[in-house]
């Protein structure tokens, strides 16, 4: 992989104010992109922006929701007005609900982990799709996670709005694959990034019970994640469509 | 009257563990029973087993990794009842615990040869057996171990991802034809095979069947039902499917 | 005696299709059944159909998508019978036949409201209940389409593919404290679902055809018939678990 392959490029990033999102900013501006960094989190955006220009890079932040319709269009709307084009969306943005038994999930809960973990990759979907036509074709990754393949006890809403963000990448990937957009997902397993905070909080002796866990002996980085989801945007990657790529240290092998 | 009444099945390696007992409920559900396995005494024990219960079986020593053998299994129950209408391919062997690097090819290729290339011969001589009387059902005994790896375990992990593959294939090509291929995918069963991997009261025992979500292994009744079931016109459209039966292990 | 003699079952979309025929085989293996619809009059319709065929069963009104509605039906059951032995998540809304840029937000939010939030109500009431009574079995409706993607639905799929995360991790939570939960992944079946869609749109009812390796769609029956297989002690090993009904189409 070259330093230039994202040249000339517009990127797209959603939850881009921390973890998986800043990281996969960071490793597009790098290649080259401009990026657009969306998320809710002003002051992390903000500083997602700075690191990207500290390595010479071009970034914007935008405020937005991505569970709300109206926030989503304009991130979109926005993105083509500034940049004339839209190339390559990162569907990251997503919470997590960690530790619950379903019987003790709430409607709120619910209703609050599937609207911003799937309803938004739909609204991102929805929106990108006809943006990417107009600039002759494009590259989408949103991000799953191994409970997007698998479930797990104490995560039955997140792993059922993880599944749905599988199903989505597939539909569209098979909508799309004659028309120049790729879409594929990222599964990643156990990263060490802020998500996880509540649960390692709440559950003492977790992370270290954790990080031991995959075949690996340790959890993965954002960064890591974020070379799969550029590599998934390469050239390289012309052939990989409507496929969920588990970063994961082996633990959907076992 | 049994569901299977009328049937004619093949169960290999059916005098123990898991096809012992896919060969007592089969003869239980009415079918005949024809039993193809190593062990002469364990092969004559099962049939007087059956007979005693008011069922019909026959015991025709078989290697399923000498294809000739095969051969006279299947010859065998058609001569003897007729036809042959539903499979259980169950023959198979673990292999011992060893780091990949520390396999012989001779350990791999007896694994292949008994577990994926004696399946392969069961299955292509029970499906033109089953062509002949328009339909059948085929089950492949096949393994979690067919859909997720276990380290120490390779050429067993490889042999039953491959009798996955094979089934799936075979099912699409005879679809049309009436005649369903399915696995089934156990996790841990209490068999004469696991304790030997896994003795009893030992900690890899343990620690086995603290990875079923449930806290236990199956039993080898457990998994037979599932054979019968798959066998059975309740599953008629079923076909080219991996009936995982394993406490949870391969949900996670 | 069968599996399911004095055994009480919920069926969600009850009204018709696969929901109606698997609480047609509940009643026909002994169970009492809670028939459960958003439609009063075809709710009622199977109900009558299972009295007339000389079983036990009763209506009770509901929108899965309501949590309080589900909550008031589990309610309603228990009072009723005493108790919930067996649920059947099943209600359901099909596929709308564009891509994804073309649904509505409210189209989305609908088909996952009933599909998926209506599996994740019915569970979170049914389980209380049968952990009371120290277990119990759930079969949740997912899809083939929970599996595997298909052009022009998009929030079906997403819907179904989440009723199969939900499915294993609630097993994973509750299999070992007696509450055994899998899913069925029907292919294409010919349902009322189906039939509205394939009046839309003509020559899908052809096309899809080509989606089933065995030739034909599968009927309610079908799927119904493994529905109460997989509810019953025979799958007492069966944990979080998609299990595929579909005519070989996903083994491609």
């Amino acid at each position: 992989m070259t330093d230039a392959q994202f040249a000339g490029k517009v990127a797209l990033v959603t939850g881009a104010s921390g973890g998986i999102g800043r990281a996969a900013a960071l490793r597009f501006a790098r290649g080259g992109a401009t990026i657009v960094c969306a998320d809710v989190d002003e002051d992390g955006g903000h500083e997602t922006v700075s690191l990207v220009a500290a390595g010479g890079g071009t970034a914007s932040l935008v405020l937005a929701d991505v569970s709300s319709e109206s926030d989503v269009e304009s991130l979109v709307d926005i993105t083509m007005h500034e940049y004339g084009r839209l190339d390559i969306a990162f569907n990251n943005a997503g919470i997590g609900l960690f530790g619950k038994p379903l019987v003790e999930i709430t409607e709120d809960e619910y209703d609050r982990v599937m609207g911003v973990n799937s309803t938004g990759v739909f609204l991102c979907l929805k929106y990108e799709i006809p943006a990417m036509l107009q600039s002759g074709g494009g590259c989408i990754v949103n991000t799953a996670s191994k409970a997007g393949l698998v479930g797990d006890a104490g995560l039955s809403v997140y792993s059922a709005s993880k599944h749905a963000v599988v199903g989505m990448t597939k539909t569209a990937a098979l909508e799309y694959a004659r028309k120049g957009i790729r879409v594929n997902c990222v599964a990643p397993g156990v990263i060490d990034t802020d998500i996880n905070t509540p649960f390692w909080q709440a559950n003492p002796g977790a992370y270290e019970e954790f990080s031991k866990k995959p075949p690996m002996g340790r959890m993965g980085t954002a960064e890591e994640v974020a070379e799969a989801v550029a590599w998934l945007c390469t050239d390289d990657a012309a052939f990989v469509h409507g496929h969920a790529m588990s970063v994961d240290a082996g633990l959907l092998a076992e | 009257m049994g569901i299977l009444d009328g049937k004619v099945a093949v169960v290999t390696g059916g005098t123990y563990g898991i096809g012992r007992a896919v060969s007592v409920r089969a003869a239980a559900e009415g079918a005949k029973v024809v039993i193809g396995a190593r062990g002469q005494q364990a092969g004559i024990d099962t049939v007087k087993e059956i007979e005693a219960a008011g069922g019909e079986a026959t015991f025709i020593a078989t290697d399923v990794a000498k294809a000739d053998e095969v051969e006279a299994l299947i010859g065998g129950a058609v001569a003897t009842y007729g036809r042959l209408d539903l499979a259980c391919n169950n023959a198979g062997i673990g292999g011992e615990r060893k780091l990949i690097h520390e396999v012989s090819e001779e350990d791999f290729e007896s694994i292949m040869a008994l577990n994926l290339r004696g399946c392969f011969v069961c299955v292509k001589l029970e499906l033109q057996q089953m062509l002949k009387v328009g339909g059948g059902s085929i089950v492949n005994m096949a393994s979690a171990n067919g859909l997720i790896g276990t380290a120490l375990f390779t050429a067993y992990t490889a042999s039953k991802h491959g009798m996955v593959g094979l089934t799936k294939a075979a099912a699409l090509e005879y679809a049309t034809q009436g005649i369903r291929v399915n696995a089934v995918c156990p996790g841990g069963v209490e068999t004469p095979l696991f304790t030997e991997t896994y003795p009893v009261g030992s900690e890899s025992r343990k620690t086995a069947e603290d990875f079923h979500p449930i806290g236990r292994i199956g039993t080898s009744e457990e998994i037979a039902a599932a054979v019968i079931f798959l066998w059975s016109d309740k599953a008629s459209y079923i076909t080219g499917t991996c009936l995982t039966l394993d406490g949870g292990l391969t949900a996670t | 005696m069968s599996d399911f003699d004095h055994k009480i079952a919920l069926v969600t979309g009850a009204g018709s299709g696969i929901g109606r025929a698997t609480a047609l085989v509940f009643a026909r293996e002994g169970a009492a059944v809670a028939c459960s619809d958003i439609d009063t009059e075809s709710g009622e319709a199977t109900v009558r159909m299972i009295e007339d065929l000389g079983g036990t069963a009763s209506f009770v009104r509901a929108d899965v998508s309501v949590g309080s509605d589900v909550e008031a039906m589990v309610q309603t059951v228990v009072e009723r019978y005493g108790r919930l032995d067996v649920a059947h998540n099943n209600a359901g809304i099909g596929g709308l036949g564009k891509p994804i840029d073309g649904h509505s937000l409210s189209e989305f939010e609908r088909t996952m409201a009933i599909n998926t939030k209506g599996v994740f109500h019915g569970m979170k009431y049914q389980i209380p209940q049968m952990l009371k009574q120290g277990g119990g079995a759930i079969v949740n409706t997912s899809s083939m389409m929970g599996l595997v993607g298909l052009a022009g639905i998009s929030a079906y799929s997403a819907s179904k593919h989440a009723v199969v995360g939900l499915t294993r991790s609630a097993a994973l939570e509750y299999g070992s404290k007696g509450v055994r939960i899998n899913c069925v992944c029907p292919g294409i079946i010919r349902t009322p679902i189906n039939q509205k869609y394939w009046d839309e749109f003509p020559e899908a009812e052809k096309e899809w055809l080509s989606i089933e390796p065995i030739g034909r769609y599968g009927e309610p029956e079908e799927v119904a018939e493994v529905v109460a297989w997989m509810a019953s002690d025979e799958a007492s090993f069966m944990h979080g678990h998609a299990l595929s009904v579909d005519g070989g189409a996903t083994a491609q």
